[in-house]
């Protein structure tokens, strides 16, 4: 089978058009960042740069910047089928040659890429902010490491899942505010793993770490197969009428 | 389009039953049915949205089945019951997002064309969200033209508009139907039908009647003739009965409806016959029959009350 990119650049052009014009996605845009950037930001500046407390203090302020990506992508997937059933334009839409996965892969890039740019945007914020005005011996601690490359690993994998769930809760669903609850529900496992790791409730190694994203990575790929096997026009389309 | 036997059923409840018909290239077919009758089914099982019960078609040409799915779709398109915009991006917008998905080339022209042909150029940049119904349901006209589709399915195009925006619909469908678009429309409205298709089938869960709106109407009601009289007759059957064009009569809330062959020999039979018994004729003309009592005579059959 083939995939149109015309078909997916149609549907995901449309939805980033919707964004902008969108009251509710674009104030979440915006005070995300601020939201994000402000505590950690606080907390290290204040911090006072001694023993094991930084290394600790460095590592949560990073996995709070981890919740975007978690966050993010599944409240906006999870109205991505759902929205568009009750907005009644799902039906134009399935009337057209698209292929269910075509349909599916542009709304998971349509809550992918503004995540990323979102996660990534407010990481480099932070990396700027703590350069310029945190204690020397934090600044190392940030650097130092894995950290940083973790970050940008893990931010788009675990934006992956979080994208994958939402989409899958929000073809079963049809309510769009239980949806978006099962979802971001349903997109914290991988964080709660990361959580466990670096509070050294599970001991980290490089190898759970990689065995992790290795998992994540095979989880975002090929996970629309399973998806768009859930999703079913004729259900899609007349169910929830009875 | 070639149509057998088609049947669909969610569950226990039976949408349409053993459905077939035969549209031809550039005819306008209408599909006439109250409420509940299974028309909007019927549009999304041939549009591939859904897939039927038991039966068989041809749509575009193509056997419906769902490997088919996408490759009908792409040489049909369908105005469903409700426009379906996205109101927060513009009508051209709306229309670029669609000729995406059809892989379609020269949108530009592409989109102008539709646009023009539906008299929308002029609000291609309003938001959908600030269009009234009738002019959405013109942006949704549009966008089911960019495609040329073989066959456009067109599902009650016109219900809940107010008149002046219906007329226009029904304008803009007699320019498509003058430009070879071979058209399906459902509709629950007789005139509709009736000022708009070359053939109706009425459906209600199972199809009817097909045909001419014409023939439907020749072929329920034998032809009659209304008589208006200033006082009734002392005695009408022996002045009808002496009237050889005549084949029957019954009263009327006005006077009298006479069987007739044909109207042309009986009238002035009748009208001497009348003279003659003294009568005064306040008028005597054949009377009009609408699709209407032939829809209702069918209708009234009630499947809905024998399926419950
Ligand atoms: N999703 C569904 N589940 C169960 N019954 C349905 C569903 N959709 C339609 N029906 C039933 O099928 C019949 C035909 O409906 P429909 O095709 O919408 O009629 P129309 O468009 O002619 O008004 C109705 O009796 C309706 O209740
Ligand atoms: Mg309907």
């Amino acid at each position: 089978m083939s995939l149109s990119w015309t078909r997916i650049g149609a549907i995901l052009r449309k939805e980033l058009r919707d964004y902008r014009r969108n009251r509710f996605v674009v104030a979440t845009m915006a005070a995300t960042p601020l939201l994000f950037i402000a505590l950690p930001t606080i907390q290290l500046i204040a911090a006072n740069a001694t023993g094991k407390a930084v290394t600790l203090r460095v590592g949560l302020s990073l996995l709070y910047m981890l919740v975007i990506p978690v966050i993010m992508p599944s409240v906006i997937s999870a109205y991505s089928v759902v929205g568009e059933r009750e907005q009644g334009t799902l039906e134009p839409v399935l009337s057209t040659p698209i292929r269910r996965e075509e349909f599916l892969i542009a709304k998971a890039l349509a809550a992918f890429i503004p995540t990323l740019v979102t996660a990534y945007a407010v990481f480099g914020i932070f990396l700027a902010i703590a350069a310029l005005f945190a204690h020397p011996v934090i600044v190392s601690a940030i650097y130092a490491g894995t950290h940083v490359l973790v970050q940008l690993l893990f931010t788009p994998l675990l934006a992956g899942w979080a994208v994958w769930i939402g989409i899958a809760v929000s073809t079963r669903m049809s309510d769009i505010r239980a949806a978006q609850q099962l979802s971001v529900l349903g997109s914290a496992p991988p964080l709660a793993i990361l959580v466990l790791m670096s509070l050294n409730v599970i001991t980290v190694s490089t190898a759970l770490a990689i065995g992790l994203a290795a998992a994540l990575l095979a989880f975002d790929l090929l996970a629309w197969r399973v998806v768009a096997t859930m999703f079913d026009r004729e259900r899609l389309l007349i169910g929830g009428r009875r | 389009m070639v149509v057998e036997r088609l049947s669909k059923r969610f569950g226990e409840r039976v949408a349409f039953d053993d459905v077939s018909f035969e549209v031809g290239v550039g005819e306008v077919f209408g599909f006439l049915g109250p409420n509940g009758a299974g028309k909007t089914t019927t549009v999304r099982t041939l549009g591939t949205l859904i897939a039927p019960s038991s039966g068989a078609a041809k749509v575009a040409g193509i056997p419906l089945s769902p490997r088919n799915g996408p490759a009908i779709r792409s040489r049909i398109s369908i105005m469903p019951e409700s426009p379906g915009l996205y109101l927060r991006l513009s009508v051209r917008e709306n229309l670029e997002c669609f000729a995406g998905l059809y892989e379609l080339d020269d949108i530009r022209g592409r989109i102008n064309r539709a646009l023009a042909s539906v008299n929308l150029t002029d609000r291609a940049a309003d938001l959908c969200g600030s269009l009234s119904k009738g002019l959405r349901q013109r942006v949704a006209l549009a966008r089911a033209l960019l495609n040329d589709p073989a066959v456009l399915f067109l599902d009650e195009p016109t219900s809940g508009l107010d008149p002046v925006a219906t007329r226009e619909v029904h304008e803009l469908i007699m320019s498509l139907r003058a430009s070879g678009v071979t058209i399906f429309l459902t509709t629950h409205r007789l005139e509709e039908a009736e000022r708009l298709c070359d053939r109706v089938a009425i459906l209600n869960t199972t199809l009817r009647l097909v045909g001419r709106p014409d023939e439907l109407r020749a072929q329920l009601f034998r032809r009659s003739l209304d008589v208006r009289l200033r006082a009734p007759l002392a005695d009408p059957g022996a002045v009808f009965g002496a009237v050889s064009e005549v084949e029957g009569w019954e009263q009327a809330p006005s006077g009298y409806t006479l069987a007739v062959s044909d109207p042309d020999l009986a009238v002035p039979a009748l009208a001497r016959a009348l003279v003659d018994a003294d009568a005064d004729i306040l008028s005597l003309a054949e009377s009009h029959h609408s699709l209407e009592d032939v829809y209702l005579e069918l209708v009234d059959e009630d499947v809905e009350a024998t399926r419950r």
